[in-house]
């Protein structure tokens, strides 16, 4: 059941994914991508629960580990730089 | 067996979720953009932070050291990176977010605990989905940066050793779920499987040429997020799920907004590379008729209309700042001026709105295609810059030709066509184009930058 469950929550979401960035003018879609990029580190928090966890042995903790490094340069690295390029988007004085 | 600190932790992600997409909806309008960017931030801290309460995670350690590298590492990036340099940039956050979800699967196997065939099946996929978006980003980021060759790289029997690594990549797939406890015994199986999901991903990208890549950076955006989207499947974990899926449909509009701007399907663009090429018997020929920076200027001083159409040589001219020296010009001057963008112009969705708006141009100049089209005949003067398959009227008006029926800038029915362009080389995609004979446009050959350089100079002067 527990995948039902996921696969539910799967088919919302991109329905809502679609509805929304359907509206996003092409003006904003570099930002968009690197905004997306940033989302996507969310995986962070997948790789956080890997990490921490001492009954899952050492060889997998590491691996965890790294993958939060990895993740986590997205999430940084992503909101960042969309910020520095939104910045920049002006309306003329 | 849920305490109370899981439902603490689902909740907040709940409400996580509710700040991604409300990030996205602000996201669109470039008025409330970066307010929605920080909406989404705020999202993601606060699910990494209440991630950290949950009580299985003991050891601190090595996630602290994990993090700031992590951090310091992306702060650096973000901060040094050139504006022109974004659509590498973007490729190369697509692989290091495909890496960590192949990391995420791989530790996924090795922790070995409770692994259904479902959960199998997932983690095959998504270290599946992340090694292809790794390698094949990485390809696309060396095409950008021209690290290796831009054009199509292909060779003959490329069909075939593809249909074979799929069908290798189908038999490890098998085997990994049908008996897992050789998967999970011996890491053979997980070597392979990402071994040949890398090849692939290098497989997929090579093929493709460097007018194409807008398309593959919005693919492989949208895989990045499927692939997250797999991992959460794999730790049922739902805020993974949700923000995966947003991030993958998001990479999926773009792509299929870029394919639509180029009238063609995605599996055209995907696998263009291996057909034979397109050998047009039309043969397009004319007088060209140069004209100097000098005598442009006097066409512009006297003009009272000028839309600007830029193109991937603007981006490698660095000509977008002293455009706008020359927009200011001309505004003084009285003339109007508007910039037209094509939605493939440059090498990624968007590419030519970001390097106008870090050149101070106002959003509210750029024009899309269509509200360009439909006015295009009242514009003294069309200037082309570094732009030539977008501007190209062979896609509507020569049946034939490669490019026929791509949506393009009508630059050609203004009442002068400037072109400013280095030789005369064809355009990416190898087709003559036809505008530059037409009896209203002038060539101006020469670096874009030094060009609109001395056309500034003669305004100032």
């Amino acid at each position: 059941m527990e995948a039902i469950y996921l696969l539910f929550i799967l088919l919302l979401s991109i329905f809502v994914g679609f509805e929304l960035i359907q509206k996003v003018p092409a003006t904003l879609h570099t930002p968009l991508m690197s905004g997306a990029n940033a989302i996507s580190g969310i995986t962070v928090v997948g790789a956080l629960a890997l990490a921490g966890d001492e009954t899952l042995g050492e060889y997998a903790m590491y691996l965890g580990a790294f993958a939060v490094f990895l993740a986590t340069i997205n999430v940084v690295g992503g909101y960042l730089v969309t910020d520095r390029m939104l910045a920049m988007f002006k309306k003329k004085k | 067996m849920t305490s109370n600190i899981d439902l603490v932790i689902n909740f907040t992600y709940v409400i996580s979720a509710a700040l991604f997409i409300f990030g996205l909806k602000l996201l669109g309008h470039p008025s409330s953009a970066r307010k929605g960017n920080l909406v989404s931030a705020v999202a993601m801290l606060l699910a990494i932070v209440v991630t950290l309460l949950d009580n299985n995670i003991v050891n601190f350690q090595w996630i602290a050291i994990a993090m700031l590298a992590g951090a310091v590492v992306g702060f650096f990036a973000a901060r040094l990176v050139a504006m022109t340099d974004m659509p590498e940039m973007v490729s190369l956050l697509n692989g290091v977010g495909g890496l960590a979800s192949v990391f995420v699967a791989w530790a996924t196997i090795q922790s070995g605990a409770g692994l259904t065939a479902f959960i199998l099946v997932v983690t095959f996929l998504a270290l599946l989905i992340g090694g292809v978006t790794f390698s094949g980003s990485i390809v696309a980021w060396a095409k950008l940066s021209e690290r290796i060759t831009g054009r199509a790289v292909t060779f003959s029997g490329q069909a075939i050793v593809n249909v074979i690594i799929v069908l290798a990549i189908i038999a490890t797939g098998y085997a990994f779920v049908a008996q897992p406890e050789i998967a999970l015994t011996s890491a053979q199986v997980l070597y392979v499987a990402l071994a040949l999901s890398l090849l692939f991903g290098i497989m997929l990208v090579l093929p493709i040429g460097g007018a194409d890549m807008p398309v593959v950076i919005s693919l492989l955006n949208s895989y990045s997020g499927l692939a997250a989207c797999a991992a959460g499947f794999a730790l049922q974990n739902n805020i993974l799920i949700v923000a995966g899926s947003l991030v993958g449909a998001s990479g999926i509009i773009l792509t299929n907004i870029m394919c639509k701007a180029m009238n063609r399907s995605l599996s055209n663009v995907l696998f263009s590379g291996f057909m034979p090429v397109h050998k047009s018997d039309m043969v397009i020929e004319g007088e060209v008729k140069p004209l100097s920076a000098d005598d442009a200027f006097y066409v512009l001083e006297a003009a009272q209309s000028v839309v600007v159409i830029p193109g991937y040589g603007m981006a490698v001219a660095q000509a977008q700042h002293v455009m706008k020296e020359l927009q200011l010009q001309l505004e003084d001057n009285g003339c109007e001026v508007a910039y037209a963008i094509h939605p493939v112009a440059g090498r990624m969705p968007g590419h030519m709105n970001v390097l106008l708006a870090e050149a101070d141009v106002s959003y509210e100049h750029l024009f899309e295609m269509d509200d360009i089209n439909k006015r295009i005949e009242n514009f003294d003067v069309a200037m082309v810059i570094g732009a030539n398959d977008v501007v190209n009227p062979a896609a509507r008006e020569m049946k034939g030709s490669p490019i026929y029926g791509m949506p393009v800038i009508n630059a050609d029915l203004a009442k002068n066509v400037f072109v400013l362009k280095r030789g005369m080389a064809s355009g990416f995609a190898g087709i003559d184009n036809p505008l530059f004979f037409k009896p209203n446009t002038r060539m101006i050959f020469g670096d874009a930058k030094e060009t609109l350089g001395n056309i500034v100079k003669q305004f100032n002067d």
